[in-house]
């Protein structure tokens, strides 16, 4: 008995530098949040406020900024989560079906991964950025299509939530189409062969074999693409710039990030209240994707 | 149905980059299976066993040589109109599928006028499932069951379309001692009942003498001898297939044919009259051993381990190849193990002698 509490202690010991830290830089910084969102009225320089309330809350949901922010990030959310993991799913079967020079397909696939996020913003300031010498190399191709060139940096919305949102497919589909070919080549070739000998038919055998075999890896990368989609932000600094809602391209954590440091900054209070909305909404989608997830692996 | 496969040959381009030599996994097999039998597919690891099964299943092409079903030639026809059913080493079910899911998988893949109704494929799951006793089980998953219960489901599977052949790779391997000889038994007896030529490969030799009604041995992707259990063991073709043969293992010896006289050392142990004077190979069945004061073969005992109804006697020879010699004998005629030295009689039938350069056995 005595020696069962000894060695819990123990345990306890051990896990004392991570929870230590964990509570330093995660707990602490949760419950500050949670303080500073219900703080009306606070004052950077005097440091105090007058009551604690929802007054944030409130003046954040009718905040034009913050609405058109939490417009931008639910489309690019919606349009991005799905189309990335549909496409890197594809390429992954085609990956995994195709044998010769695979390492190097495999690598090209990959590369934008390992590229920085800056330099990949400005490789899509050269295709889409009109300046004075040229219309960027998009336009050149609507124009020789017979189309006007658009300007897709300071141009209209939805061209500006196009560029948004291809390069947001483009830089998040290295990661989803590795996971996706180590997770085709992790199921067993038997499988295939049995297949084969009953004479399954191509669709069959993606849909009743290789989907569900693969399925976990699938929702995992639709649960951490939700997450990351919603917490966008530096990918659209890197082709508007930093005044992102000038340029109406802002997203939930761009606007927590101008409310404590931007141009308008120093108000904790409203960053605060806006980034446990962000976090409520992520929670919800969260909880919902893993009920399917697991209504499906009973299914 | 009757398997003949001639002249099959596979070969596999090399891997390694500095060798150009083509690995030869299957060395021009030239047999027959008669319909209706139970064959053990015998050989060490890596030596084309499941080669020649992916051949005979569709799910390889040979590179040369031709297999045929009865008198048709399936070399060139689609595994899945072959007539096979083929259970792997793992078994291959499908984790996310019940067992019966699993069983009518292959019939749901028919098409056109041989598709059947729902009704039809849950009455022929059940009957398979009852034949392999699995009918309790069908709304399970298959990590619901034990080893031996998801080898049935995969027999199951395999038999749902009536195969004409059904092959099985290593179908024991992954099971524990005690249920692979359940399970053996059980392939035997469903096999009997359903009448299916069966082809079942495994490099355990107990295994296949246990239960097939022809072993094909096989080595290095040549066939070495086929027969019915008993007469491979008795009669082995050559120095390989003795050894591979029988638990305990044959004891090995270098010995000498000389003026008609069989010697191992200087002891003069058999007459060999058949023989002209040459050095040979010999191997002797531990039950060849007779305990007997005047035999000529005499040996330095080493131990005595009582086996219930056996006994069984280890000792060395100046002229043995493995590093012990074991004889099996009845516990009665139990040595004194503090005895230094043991002399033996050796049975005729149970010492084989082979050719040193062919290791082909010789009659003596
Ligand atoms: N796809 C392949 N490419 C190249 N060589 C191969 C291939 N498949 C098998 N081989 C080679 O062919 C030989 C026979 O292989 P096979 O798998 O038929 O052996 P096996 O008798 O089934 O062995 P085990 O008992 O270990 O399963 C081996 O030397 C193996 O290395
Ligand atoms: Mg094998």
């Amino acid at each position: 008995m005595k020696k069962l509490k000894l060695k819990q202690l123990k345990g306890w010991l051990y896990l004392l530098p991570a929870l230590l830290f964990l509570g330093f830089f995660m707990v602490y910084p949760l419950a500050d949040v949670l303080v500073y969102s219900a703080e009306e009225g606070y004052n950077f320089a005097s440091q105090s406020f007058f009551g604690y309330g929802l007054y944030n809350f409130k003046y954040v949901l009718r905040d034009p900024f913050f609405l058109q922010a939490l417009k931008n990030t639910f489309i690019i959310v919606i349009i991005t989560v799905p189309i990335s993991t549909g496409l890197a799913l594809l390429i992954s079967l085609k990956l995994h079906s195709i044998k010769p020079l695979k390492e190097a397909f495999q690598t090209i696939y990959f590369l934008p991964y390992v590229t920085n996020t800056l330099a990949v913003g400005l490789v899509f300031m050269i295709l889409f950025k009109k300046t004075a010498y040229s219309d960027g190399l998009i336009n050149l191709l609507i124009k020789a299509f017979g189309g006007s060139a658009v300007d897709f940096i300071d141009g209209p919305y939805w061209a500006k939530l196009f560029v948004m949102c291809f390069y947001t497919i483009w830089v998040v589909m290295p990661f989803k189409i590795l996971i996706l070919t180590s997770a085709l080549a992790g199921v067993n070739e038997d499988y295939y062969k049995a297949a084969r000998i009953d004479g399954t038919r191509k669709f069959r055998i993606f849909y009743k074999i290789t989907l569900p075999m693969i399925s976990p890896m699938i929702f995992y990368l639709i649960i951490t693409g939700f997450i990351g989609a919603f917490k966008a932000y530096s990918d659209e600094v890197a082709i508007f710039g930093t005044n992102l809602n000038a340029a109406g391209m802002n997203t939930i954590v761009g606007y927590v990030y101008d409310m404590l440091y931007g141009n308008s900054g120093g108000y904790p209070s409203y960053a605060s209240a806006a980034s446990l909305i962000l976090f409520a909404i992520v929670f919800t989608i969260t909880v919902i994707n893993l009920l399917i997830s697991k209504g499906n692996a009973r299914a | 149905m009757k398997v003949v496969l001639k002249n099959l040959t596979k070969k596999f381009p090399s891997r390694d980059k500095k060798s150009k030599a083509e690995v030869t996994a299957v060395d021009n097999f030239d047999f027959e299976i008669p319909s209706g039998m139970l064959i053990g597919l015998l050989g060490p690891s890596g030596c084309g066993k499941s080669t020649t099964l992916n051949m005979i299943s569709g799910l390889e092409a040979p590179t040369s040589g031709r297999i045929f079903f009865g008198d048709e030639d399936v070399t060139d026809v689609a595994p899945e109109n072959r007539g096979i059913g083929l259970v792997f080493q793992n078994y291959a079910l499908y984790p996310h599928l019940t067992v019966h899911d699993n069983i009518i998988f292959p019939l749901q893949n028919l098409r056109g006028k041989d598709k059947l109704s729902k009704e039809e494929m849950d009455k022929r799951a059940l009957e398979v499932a009852k034949l392999v006793q699995i009918e309790d089980y069908m709304e399970r998953k298959p990590s619901e069951l034990s080893g031996g219960q998801q080898q049935r489901v995969a027999i199951a599977r395999a038999l749902i379309k009536t195969p004409l052949v059904l092959l099985l790779d290593e179908p024991l391997s992954n099971l524990d001692a005690r249920l692979r000889l359940q399970t053996r038994e059980e392939i035997k007896r469903i096999q009997q009942k359903t009448g299916v030529t069966t082809i079942f490969v495994t490099h355990d030799q107990e295994e296949a003498m246990s239960i097939s009604d022809l072993i094909v041995v096989m080595k290095d992707g040549k066939l070495q001898q086929i027969g019915k259990p008993q007469s491979v063991y008795d009669e082995p073709a050559n120095f390989f297939v003795a050894k591979f043969l029988g638990t305990p293992a044959i004891n090995t010896f270098e010995g000498e044919v000389k003026d008609g006289f069989l010697y191992i050392g200087k002891d003069k142990v058999l007459k060999a009259d058949r023989l002209s004077d040459r050095k040979v190979f010999v191997g002797i069945r531990p039950e060849g051993f007779v305990i007997d004061e005047k035999g000529p073969f005499k040996c330095e005992l080493k131990a005595v381990e009582v086996m219930g109804r056996d006994t069984s006697v280890v000792s060395t020879h100046e002229g043995m190849l493995s590093s012990s010699i074991r004889s099996i004998i009845a516990s009665e005629d139990r040595p004194d193990a503090n005895l230094k030295e043991i002399s033996f009689s050796l049975k005729p039938s149970k010492v084989h002698l082979f050719d040193k350069e062919t290791e082909e056995r010789l009659l003596f």
